[in-house]
């Protein structure tokens, strides 16, 4: 079971409380992660990627082990811990006033 | 008795404003969606249940929300456990799916557009800036869009479809962005020729379709800019808003960069009606409900200095269609007034005396229930209001 963290205005938007967790079938990637939590959350579509081109939105950042994977292939294998849920994938909004 | 629904859109989430036909007593609703920024709300004119919201952010994109019962719920369009898969078992989650359309079908290229610096810089989709219901479908709307096109839904705001004639339209490569981007803002749809709709882009100009959204041509003759080479061109032209009445959709009403503007022909051709105006610089421009050549700016210092005149919040009224203007300041701060009043920020309800509504950057939304003659503050510290819209309700 894959942990995954999502900011305070997606947990609203996808009417969850804490964290999210999902089955992904297959190798754990960030593009893996990211479509199981879409098929499940389709309201966040959009929200994390960009739909055509499937970037990352640029104020988003992908963090996990205490690494900062935002700039990680997206088929690149997630870290072991992060694949058998021991840790959480985390999706940050960036640092910045408002 | 009917009563109005202030719709208020703000930095910081959406708001909700209720009273009865006197107008006098409020009830304040909100934030719905708080720390987003509400760019516009607008309810259907045929279900005032109906209500679309844009939703923006930077960190998280754009966000389309429907309520359909007058604001007390709201969900994405789609996203019921019923709507939530196609047949196929796809998700679809397609409320906030804006793309541009570049298909040989119904498309047109994907253009560039000129940069501040004059150079060009590509098309990107960045937020809704305006939704306009249709006047006879509930189900059928219209977003406008940064960097600017014109998008339709047919299917309550599930699924949207770029009218690509637009941003097709050839000039594109002209259009410019202003201080707060490359934003369609205005869409008038004429109640007695539905295939006649009127946008406005900032800086590109004024534009019309006849044919519903097919093909569209500029209508900037009579303008006059002095911050484009030739400030008579085709297109370049900063429009802040265009305003209507319903009885009279061949006059419109515009309110520039700079120049308060009316035509008595669809657009074809324009001419100044600033007359006595303070300052012509400004944002919104409204018609009144019942009197189609009573007209309302607020007129702003200038460009560069985006707060009223002397520090006296004044609207303007005219009642013969513009160049004879007089101040409206019962009821409005006349010292040390430092807000702006954005485009989209200004209303008029439906009942009689006509009431009139606008909501400024400093949280401040205002009403007058005689026409502008005196007004007050309806509520005073909300976020940076973005958008005022009302509904007239049974």
């Amino acid at each position: 079971m894959i942990r995954v963290i999502l900011p305070q205005h997606l947990r609203t938007l996808a009417h969850v409380d804490g964290e999210v967790q999902l089955d992904v079938e297959g190798q754990v990637t960030q593009r893996s992660l990211l479509d199981a939590l879409e098929a499940r959350y389709p309201v966040l579509r959009g929200t994390i990627r960009d739909h055509v081109t499937q970037e990352r939105r640029p104020f988003l950042r992908f963090f996990a082990c205490e690494q900062d994977l935002s700039h990680e292939p997206p088929d690149a294998p997630l870290p072991d811990a992060v694949a058998t849920g021991a840790k959480p994938f985390l999706v940050v909004g960036a640092i910045a006033g408002g | 008795m009917s009563g109005v629904r202030v719709l208020v859109g703000t930095r910081k989430g959406a708001f909700v404003l209720t009273s009865d036909g006197k107008r006098q007593h409020w009830d304040i609703s909100g934030p719905s969606f708080g720390g987003w920024e509400i760019f516009h709300m607008k309810g259907s004119p045929v279900d005032t249940n109906r209500i679309y919201a844009s939703q923006t952010s930077g960190w998280f994109g754009q966000i389309i929300q429907r309520s359909d019962d007058g604001g007390t719920t709201w969900f994405p369009p789609g996203s019921k456990p019923d709507e939530l898969t196609t047949p196929e078992g796809m998700p679809k989650g397609e409320s906030n799916k804006f793309v541009y359309d570049t298909s040989t079908q119904s498309g047109k290229p994907l253009t560039t557009h000129q940069w501040y610096d004059g150079t060009q810089h590509p098309w990107e989709f960045k937020r809704v800036w305006h939704l306009e219901p249709s006047l006879t479908d509930p189900d059928v709307v219209y977003a406008g869009v940064e960097d600017a096109a014109i998008f339709r839904s047919t299917d309550g705001g599930v699924s949207w479809h770029e009218l690509a004639g637009l941003r097709g339209h050839g000039s594109g490569p002209q259009w410019s962005p202003g201080a707060g981007g490359m934003g369609l803002h205005t869409i008038l749809i004429d109640p007695t020729h539905h295939d006649r709709i009127f946008v406005a882009i900032s800086a590109a100009g004024a534009f019309r379709t006849d044919d519903g959204g097919n093909t569209w041509r500029p209508i900037n003759r009579g303008l006059h800019s002095l911050y484009i080479p030739n400030p008579t061109a085709e297109v370049g032209h900063c429009v802040h808003r265009i305003a209507m009445h319903r009885s009279r959709p061949g006059v419109l009403f515009m309110q520039k960069h700079w120049d308060v503007m009316r035509s008595d022909d669809s657009g074809d051709s324009w001419h100044e009606v600033s007359g006595n105006l303070p300052t012509d610089f400004g944002f919104p421009i409204e018609v009144h409900a019942h009197e189609p050549t009573t007209v309302f700016v607020v007129p702003i210092k200038s460009d560069s200095e985006h707060y009223p005149p002397e520090a006296k919040l004044r609207v303007y009224r005219s009642r013969t269609g513009g160049n004879e203007w007089e101040a409206l300041t019962k009821g409005l701060p006349q010292r040390d007034c430092y807000v702006n009043v954005l485009r989209d920020a200004t209303a008029v309800d439906s009942l009689d005396p006509c009431g009139v509504y606008f909501g400024t950057t400093g949280g401040q939304v205002y009403a007058s229930a005689d026409a502008g003659d005196s007004w007050a503050p309806i509520v005073r510290d909300l976020p940076s209001v973005l958008s005022v819209e009302v509904q007239t309700v049974p």
